[in-house]
């Protein structure tokens, strides 16, 4: 009876073989990805010496966290950057220069839907094994250097960690539908030149990947976390540092969802709009 | 006192199985290639010399030494009394190049203004510039490529600017590498007739490797030919086809069926219903002896002489010298 | 002489190039401008919750900022040839046209391309420079004045020379590596805090082996009329920079084995 298993690996094969192949490109890619890796740490490394100056150093230091919870902050930042949306997916804008994004219409699928998984998926592989060397060199390495004290921790406790999990489901899912309102202006305007430039800048203030959102001053406090970008690595992150917990913690992941919603409704719409436009134009 | 000398030119490359990056500088294995052993020749003033062999036999890494972009590994070049390599920058001045493959112009300018540029790369005096420029834009027929930039512009077309931009500050010696590859006949004949013209008339020393033998036909005086990396002759064309493949052809047109003959010193290479193609030593058989033979006894329509291919010739010499592709 | 004039030709031909599409420019300028500026939010935000920190304020981390920005920002702009000289020149084989000219290789490489988007980097740097005066109450005399010429040179020089050795080290590994971009970018960044934040191996680096620390903390410490708390000579703080132009002249070095290997060995 070993014709059922035949039937397995036969259905297996070309996805086996696609991700190996998948594999073999990125391998290709390693001197980009071991200059990107050397970048982050040199940035993350620098960053925990400047907060322990602050923190140890200053006047009065009076925060709503603790130096370890900054450190892994920043950790857990660089680990996640791939999950952020820096700019559009490279291939739409390949696609709209070429004027190949017709081609897209004529497949048998809805284009938002089918953008926005490539989105996702694109985000989360470039994402995986970037935060496996983070994590290896930040919070294995360094303890074991002796260097504790600048180390990635460990969440809160396990419901916090759990609730992480949830929430970074959620970053992925905001991040992709971000993604696809940066898409739509490429769309839109034919080129990937302005909003690609202006885009990141909006990501890396007020997701709190510059500095966390709650180094702010206090008075600024509810507009930033309100604003959709803190659920791209905010809100996640203090879920994970337990200083959103409970109550505040499902709030938050709530808010991760509103954003999400309205931006898949926004570009939902935008799409509609654009692409009924282009097949005016003769796209 | 020879323009261009060279004696015992060799070069050894040691080429590693590189790998991109990082890692290429802690994993090597070497391979060591011998591309030039024993080369050596010279040229006058004013001399086109045509420079053949079988791919990898050398030519490049010659043209490159001679240009001054690389260096050998042993052997003596002298060019207007400099050392190329030594002596970069007042050598290269004095010469011009062209490669086929590679273009020098800037690719989003338009050509008159990489012309300009190149005028002050070359610190050429502009009264100079001006009327050198112009004399090469009439003999090129550039007049309505200059406005356009090098992108929009077809092989033919470029290969011309290509050609008139290398020349822009008067070089004495030019070296050209594979000029006419992929370009129509009458680009290839208007690049030919340029340089022939440009070499009789400014006394410009050439240089010129092709794989067309027909560039060498119509230009070389003199043909080099370089096969292991080492001079496997040095002398005209002429000289050199005689030398090789001195077979002519007979090709003879019957009224009815061509007949079975057999004449001696000739061999029959073709018969085909009317056709007939015969291979002949001219020193054993001269062409009108042949031809008074065959026509006494039978009906002619139709006679031609003919020399065997120089694509024939060439690879044949290549053949006898076991210097086929390396 | 003549290599300056035709410099400004290689730069009058690139900026036709990229008037073309002034509206790319312009935007590409802005962006450089607005992300470089956010960073000034953070450390805003930092000193606002924190105050003094080991007895340096706002305004100190401005000046420094600000300096090694403009000092990035000309080196830049002058070394985009030797960036990208990997993928472009050695992959390629182009450089073989460039041994082709009657030049030296430095020349051509500088004015290979001349960006106009540094400009944002450049005025970003020049605004924080403003923000600095205001917070310290800096008054800019003639010393003060030239003083900051000959960090922001020194900066030049060091900048410049590590776009030269990233560009060296292309004639081994045939791409361009963005290792380097660690460096010189990360050199940026490090260069806005004063060494006392840093550990002493890291302090270390930044003073001998990529000497940043000679074209930002030492001479602004010079401007400031501050004595150094590490300890520092006295003496030693206005003359830092040229151990930018020392750099340099060591890139140099190693970018004429470079070239002698590349005429050695071919493409």
């Amino acid at each position: 009876m070993a014709r059922p298993k035949l039937d397995l690996m036969n259905i297996l094969r070309p996805y086996l073989a696609a991700f190996a192949a998948r594999v073999k490109t990125m391998l290709q890619y390693r001197a980009a990805a071991v200059a990107g890796f050397t970048t982050q740490c040199w940035w993350g490394g620098l960053k925990v010496m400047v907060y322990t100056a602050f923190y140890r150093h200053s006047v009065h230091a009076h925060a709503p966290m603790t130096l370890a919870q900054v450190i892994t902050y920043t950790w857990l930042g660089q680990a996640l950057l791939a999950l952020q949306p820096w700019g559009g997916d490279p291939e739409v804008a390949a696609a709209v220069r070429t004027g190949a994004v017709s081609y897209d219409r004529l497949r048998p699928v809805d284009t938002y839907t089918w953008w926005f998984i490539r989105a996702a998926a694109w985000m989360s592989a470039r994402a995986l094994p970037r935060a496996a060397l983070m994590f290896a060199a930040a919070a294995v390495l360094l303890p074991l250097a002796g260097l504790d004290a600048w180390s990635w921790r460990a969440p809160a406790d396990a419901t916090q960690a759990g609730l992480f999990v949830l929430s970074l489901a959620l970053m992925i899912l905001l991040g992709a539908a971000f993604t696809m309102l940066i898409n739509l202006c490429i769309t839109a305007t034919l080129t990937d030149r302005g909003i690609n430039t202006l885009a990141p800048a909006f990501v890396i203030l007020l997701s709190g990947n510059l500095i966390p959102l709650g180094l702010f001053p206090d008075w600024i406090q509810p507009a930033l976390i309100a604003q959709p970008f803190a659920g791209m690595l905010d809100i996640p992150t203090r879920i994970y540092l337990g200083t959103l917990s409970g109550e505040a913690a499902w709030a938050g992941l709530a808010l991760q969802v509103f954003w999400t919603l309205t931006f898949v409704m926004l570009g939902r719409k935008g799409i509609a709009g654009v692409m009924s436009r282009l097949e005016v134009q003769g796209g | 006192m020879s323009q261009i000398v060279v004696e015992g030119l060799a070069k050894t490359y040691r080429i590693a199985e590189r790998q991109p990056g990082l890692l290429s500088l802690l994993r090597r294995r070497w391979r060591e290639v011998e591309a030039l052993k024993d080369v050596s020749f010279s040229l006058q003033r004013g001399e086109l010399l045509g420079f053949i062999g079988p791919n990898g036999a050398g030519k490049s890494t010659t043209i490159k030494i001679l240009s001054g972009i690389l260096r050998p590994t042993a052997g003596r070049v002298v060019i207007e009394g400099r050392v190329p390599f030594d002596n970069r920058i007042a050598h290269v001045a004095r010469i011009g190049a062209v490669f086929g493959q590679r273009s020098q112009l800037w690719w989003d300018l338009p050509v008159i203004d990489g012309f300009d540029l190149l005028r002050d790369i070359y610190r050429v005096e502009p009264t100079v510039y001006r009327q050198t420029r112009d004399e090469l834009v009439a003999m090129l027929r550039l007049e309505r490529v200059l406005d356009q930039p090098v992108r929009q512009l077809s092989l033919g077309q470029r290969m011309r600017a290509e050609i008139a931009a290398a020349l822009l500050h008067a070089p004495p010696i030019l070296f050209l590498d594979e000029p006419t590859i992929g370009l129509d006949a009458p680009s290839k004949l208007a690049v030919r007739e340029f340089v022939k013209k440009l070499n009789r008339e400014r006394d410009v020393t050439v240089l010129l490797t092709t794989h067309d033998m027909h560039d060498i036909e119509a230009l070389a005086q003199r043909v080099i030919v370089i096969g292991h990396g080492r001079v496997l002759a040095d002398q005209s064309f002429d000289a050199l086809r005689a030398d090789v493949l001195a077979d002519r052809r007979l090709l003879v047109d019957f009224a009815d069926d061509a007949p079975v003959i057999a004449i001696e010193g000739a061999q029959l290479l073709r018969h085909e219903g009317r056709s007939v193609e015969f291979s002949f030593d001219p020193r054993v058989i001269g062409a009108p002896a042949l031809i008074a033979r065959i026509a006494a006894d039978h009906a002619v329509e139709d006679i031609r002489v003919e020399q065997p291919a120089i694509e024939e010739v060439i690879a044949r010499f290549y053949h006898l010298h076991g210097a086929t592709e390396a | 002489m003549n290599g300056l004039f035709l410099l400004r030709r290689y730069f009058v031909t690139s900026m036709r190039a990229q008037l073309q599409y002034p509206a790319s420019s312009l935007m590409l300028a802005f962006s450089a401008l607005l992300t470089n500026a956010i960073e000034l939010a953070g450390i805003w935000a930092l000193f606002n919750r924190f105050g003094e920190v080991q007895g340096w304020r706002f305004g100190d981390i401005c000046l420094f900022f600000g300096m090694v920005s403009i000092s990035f920002s000309i080196a830049d702009f002058m070394s985009r040839g030797f960036d990208v000289f990997g993928n472009e020149f050695v992959r390629t084989g182009d450089f073989d046209r460039v041994l082709l000219r009657p030049r030296t290789t430095t020349l051509q490489l500088v004015g290979y391309d001349f960006r106009l988007r540094v400009i944002g980097r450049l005025i970003q740097g020049l605004l924080v420079l403003a923000v600095a005066t205001r917070a310290l109450d800096l008054h800019w005399g003639v010393g003060e004045v030239a003083l900051a010429l000959w960090t922001i040179a020194g900066g030049v020089a060091l900048f410049f020379g590590l776009m030269v050795l990233q560009a060296t080290l292309a004639f081994w590994t045939v791409e361009s590596l963005e290792v380097v971009n660690v460096v010189t970018y990360g050199g940026v960044q490090a260069a806005q805090y004063p060494l006392g934040f840093y550990t002493s191996w890291f302090r270390n680096f930044l003073i001998f082996v990529v000497p940043i620390a000679c074209i930002a903390y030492f001479p602004v410490l010079a401007i400031l009329h501050k004595a150094d708390p590490l300890g520092a000579p006295e003496w030693f703080l206005p003359l830092a920079p040229a151990v930018g132009f020392a750099f340099l002249a060591t890139s140099f070095v190693a970018w004429r084995f470079g070239v002698r290997k590349y005429t050695s060995t071919g493409t």
